[in-house]
């Protein structure tokens, strides 16, 4: 229950706040909250297949942060930052997609 | 990470209900810090996206272009200013120099006007009146008077307030007791108004066997008053040179 209103609360408080990014965090602020979403996503089936944990779900969650983060901070460097961030983008979405399927089979058996 | 799929006694669904009613537990609360980051965070960027999307798929090939283009634009508008500054400044220049020149020309109208006689003057000066008996002054005494108050600095002078006597005036002898001026016929008592410095104009009325005493030894009387303000009304229309031309400059 709280957790819907964390994210309800997180949400709000975007909205109201609306800071400015910080120059630095710009590039990897989109990469990391797709990556955060693949971990919440993954939560949620685990959760639903009765396995969650929430140490578990909060390492994943921060390393997929960093991970992410770290990705796209190394493609800046080489000069492919574009590329690797698509790549990450792809990876990331791909595995949303399989975790929604698993959460969809489990709450509506199709 | 999800991890592998384990036998599914109770259903997910009966879980997920079941955490919706649960009021609080620690993986609840963990669960919630993270998504409201993870909201926070979302929205944060979803905003910052709005605000500048336009340059957000530009490529850094893109970009630089540009820039580029941008540096270029640039370039041409402060071209085109320092352009338009050397036009004021030339502008400016052009309308002070023809200023200045006006200037000088109104000057020099001024000064030429009053030396030719074609505008009225005033100013300090004398007022000499000379007077006598019948036939003691004439044309011999007027000539001395008006040469001396020249040579003393008169800038304009007229005389009975009828002729404005100028660089070429000539002066005769009239019938009887009078006078001609540049053809006009003028009788004593001769009252001469001379513009200049009033002492020296004075000086130079009384100096040393000169108009006055030019005048006194033909039986005339002569009177100098100096005054603060002398005006002389009267003008004479010039005449263009017939022969003379004058000599192109440069």
């Amino acid at each position: 229950m709280i957790g819907a209103l964390g994210l309800a609360l997180g949400v709000v408080l975007g909205i109201f706040l609306s800071p400015d990014v910080p120059f630095w965090l710009e590039p990897y602020l989109p990469i990391a909250v797709v990556a955060a979403l693949d971990a919440v996503f993954g939560a949620l089936r685990a959760f639903l297949d009765g396995i969650f944990d929430d140490k578990v779900f909060v390492i994943s969650f921060v390393s997929n942060v960093l991970i992410a983060a770290l990705i796209v901070y190394l493609g800046d460097q080489l000069g492919v930052g574009g590329q690797l961030s698509t790549g990450v983008i792809v990876v990331l979405g791909i595995r949303i997609f399989s975790n929604v399927a698993a959460i969809r089979r489990h709450l509506f058996h199709a | 990470m999800p991890e592998q799929e384990v036998p599914p006694e109770p259903s997910g669904r009966d879980r997920l209900i079941r955490a919706l009613k649960t009021p609080y537990s620690r993986s609840q609360l963990s669960a919630a810090v993270l998504l409201g980051v993870l909201g926070f965070a979302a929205v944060v960027q979803v905003q910052a996206n709005d605000q500048d999307d336009q340059y957000v798929g530009a490529s850094q090939q893109d970009l630089i272009q540009l820039i580029n283009s941008q540096a270029l634009a640039q370039e041409r508008v402060e071209d085109q200013i320092n352009t338009l500054e050397n036009a004021r400044d030339a502008l400016l220049n052009d309308t002070l120099a023809s200023q200045t020149a006006l200037d000088l020309a109104r000057s020099q109208v001024a000064a030429l006007g009053i030396l030719t006689g074609i505008r009225p003057a005033v100013g300090p000066g004398v007022r000499v009146t000379v007077d006598g008996p019948p036939l003691s002054v004439g044309t011999q005494q007027l000539l001395t008077g008006i040469q001396e108050l020249r040579s003393a600095g008169a800038e304009a002078m007229q005389i009975n307030e009828s002729v404005r006597i100028v660089g070429n005036s000539a002066i005769s002898d009239g019938p009887g007791d009078s006078v001609i001026i540049d053809g006009t016929q003028v009788s004593a008592p001769f009252v001469i108004d001379a513009i200049g410095d009033p002492t020296a104009l004075d000086k130079a009325v009384f100096f040393p066997e000169g108009f006055a005493e030019d005048v006194e030894a033909a039986d005339g009387r002569v009177t100098v008053r100096k005054l603060d303000r002398v005006e002389i009304n009267t003008t004479r229309t010039p005449t263009p040179p017939q022969y003379a031309e004058p000599v192109p400059e440069g």
